[in-house]
């Protein structure tokens, strides 16, 4: 333990400053929360205030609940944003696996042309995309924005994962080969477990801004029955009106599953479990 | 019947040539020890008669059966790794049973070899913890364990020993040496320590450069090295080296030992103190003859300080000649 941490003054303005900066980033998910259940006045007449007797009303979930299949939606975005994620692990970290442990020609190229991607925004090939989903047949499917949002998270799922793949103890590696593990089975029992941390970190990274999206859900499937969350609670949202009611407590109601998920990723982050394994 | 066989064995990577025509044998039975500085390829040579390279040309045999094309897990050979290696998501018997279930022995079979593995190594108690649970020696067991369940033909270590505290490893040096007696296996040992390598050896295989620079018993290679490579690897502290100016002996170098110097009113050699270590049972004596670092090793306690002036002597029949190659006169 350093001495900076035992001084009581440190400690104190390192909680302060904490504590400080969660109360900034939570203020605004804080005043979704408490408008959501509020009348419509009320949010207009004291957007800062917790419902009370008065102004309490669930009026905004009722409208979310009456308007559209909000379950759908839900189910939606959530089907989309896992498997995505799921793609982007599995090929991301295979590729990574190959490009960090077998010597080929052009593994160094190859290496480069996959991290490509992440410079390159992927909405710049949003009429190439669409020409490519309606030649296909895939538009309004989920299977559209699954494969839109894998191509989109590989190229930083790839740098990231090698990185941490090369570290992984060769010798480890090694004593599987030696033990008669097949290469698949080193990289899924051995590997993987391994660079548990680095996935979820990349998991993390690429959950919100698919679960958020709204560009390729409108464009590519905006058919009733493949809406997102975020693109069905548009509707609430008009040019000269807007039902904020509504709007409020669908946001609310978009935090929790991605709230969810976080916490399961962020679990794997910290697990020891690694330690252990090599001196 | 010979348990490995090397012929004209070559490795490169790319450009570099990491292994320069190796040929050795290892009998049935026997404990070598790959010796060498680090860099000098003997891990590399460890690792293609494992099978985890490839080698670029040559043959190799474990067995009688040549290997080149088998991969690892069918050569017959378990291999221990410098830094254990452990699966760390399987318990200690798990790490045992493993290579045993992937070539689908019998349960029984699995439970004997574990139960007597675990019992020559003192492992019964740990058999269910986890790596992460145990102590650097125990963690150093569970790797032996786990090649001494698959009954190998040839066991490999590589550097086993070096992360473990001096203590640990000379108990642990001991324990090795004890199982090579118990289970009468052939043993590939690699070490850049000549203390593992004098103290466990049968043979040891001297390395340089990719090169096999001299193969035999610790004793032979100590009392009759074939180069000044090889007499100035082995023993400690190192032997001595000095040009043919200082003693007129009609070869470019001269090798004495320092146990090998003694102190003496009239010996050829006069040096000035530059340093003691005293160790009670020897005393080293670094000193300077002309220019010339001169290390003797004396038996006992001797009551010399630095600055001290003092002369040495040798016996010239303990003296060994070199060219200017390097190369043993005889």
């Amino acid at each position: 333990m350093n001495k900076a941490r035992h001084n009581p003054l440190n400690t104190a303005a390192m909680h302060g400053a904490l504590i400080l900066y969660t109360l900034i980033a939570l203020f605004p998910v804080f005043v979704i929360l408490i408008n959501s259940f509020k009348s419509r006045r009320a949010i207009f007449r004291e957007p800062l205030a917790l419902p009370n007797a008065d102004s309490f009303s669930m009026i905004g979930y009722e409208t979310v609940m009456k308007q559209g299949d909000f379950f759908l939606y839900f189910q939606n975005s959530m089907i989309v944003t896992v498997a995505s994620l799921f793609f982007i692990l599995l090929f991301g970290a295979m590729a990574a696996y190959a490009l960090s442990e077998y010597q080929f020609k052009g593994n160094l190229l190859m290496g480069l042309y996959l991290a490509l991607g992440i410079m390159i925004p992927i909405r710049i090939g949003t009429v190439a995309i669409l020409e490519m989903m309606v030649a296909t047949g895939l538009v309004n499917t989920l299977w559209a924005l699954i494969l839109v949002y894998t191509a989109q998270g590989l190229p930083l799922a790839v740098f990231i994962l090698s990185e941490f793949m090369r570290q992984v103890s060769d010798d480890l590696k090694n004593a599987g080969r030696i033990d008669g593990l097949s290469e698949y089975t080193i990289f899924f029992r051995l590997v993987l477990p391994l660079v548990r941390p680095a996935m979820a970190t990349v998991a993390v990274f690429n959950m919100i801004p698919i679960w958020n999206d709204l560009w390729f859900p409108l464009i590519l499937a905006p058919a009733e029955e493949t809406k997102t969350l975020t693109l069905g609670s548009q509707v609430f949202i008009g040019q000269f009106v807007t039902d904020w009611n509504a709007v409020l407590s669908a946001l609310s109601m978009a935090i929790l599953p991605v709230l969810v998920l976080y916490v399961i990723f962020s679990r794997q982050l910290i697990r020891g479990i690694t330690s252990g394994a090599v001196k | 019947m010979t348990a490995l066989t090397l012929t004209n064995v070559n490795k490169s990577f790319g450009e570099v040539h990491v292994l320069k025509d190796i040929s050795l044998e290892v009998e049935e039975g026997e404990f070598v020890v790959f010796v060498g500085p680090s860099g000098c390829g003997k891990s590399t040579l460890l690792r293609v008669i494992a099978g985890l390279e490839d080698a670029s040309s040559g043959e190799i045999n474990i067995d009688g059966q040549q290997v080149n094309l088998v991969p690892p897990s069918k050569r017959g050979i378990a291999m221990v790794f410098q830094s254990y290696a452990l699966y760390p998501h399987l318990n200690v018997r798990g790490n045992m049973t493993l290579a045993l279930k992937q070539e689908k022995q019998p349960k029984a079979v699995i439970e004997e070899r574990v139960a007597s593995a675990s019992r020559m190594l003192n492992l019964e108690e740990y058999l269910d913890r986890y790596p992460s649970e145990l102590s650097g020696g125990q963690r150093q067991r569970v790797a032996i364990g786990r090649a001494i369940v698959r009954e190998p033909k040839l066991f490999l270590f590589d550097e086993p020993l070096s992360n473990l505290d001096a203590a640990l490893r000379m108990n642990t040096r001991i324990e090795i040496a004890n199982l090579h007696r118990a289970l009468d296996a052939s043993m590939i040992y690699v070490t850049h320590d000549q203390t593992e390598a004098m103290t466990l050896a049968d043979k040891i295989v001297v390395l340089r450069d990719g090169r096999v620079e001299q193969i035999g018993s610790p004793m032979e290679l100590y009392n009759n090295p074939a180069n000044q490579f090889v007499a100035g690897f082995l023993g400690s502290p190192s032997m001595n080296f000095l040009p043919e100016s200082l003693l007129d002996q009609g070869s470019d170098t001269l090798g004495i030992r320092p146990e090998d110097l003694f102190l003496s009113d009239d010996g050829p050699l006069s040096a000035q103190v530059s340093h003691v270590e005293k160790l009670g049972g020897d005393t080293n004596v670094i000193a300077t003859v002309q220019n010339h670092s001169v290390t003797a090793r004396l038996f006992g306690q001797h009551a010399i300080s630095e600055g001290q002036d003092l002369r040495l002597g040798f016996a010239p029949e303990k003296a060994y000649r070199f060219n200017a190659d390097g190369q043993r006169l005889r």
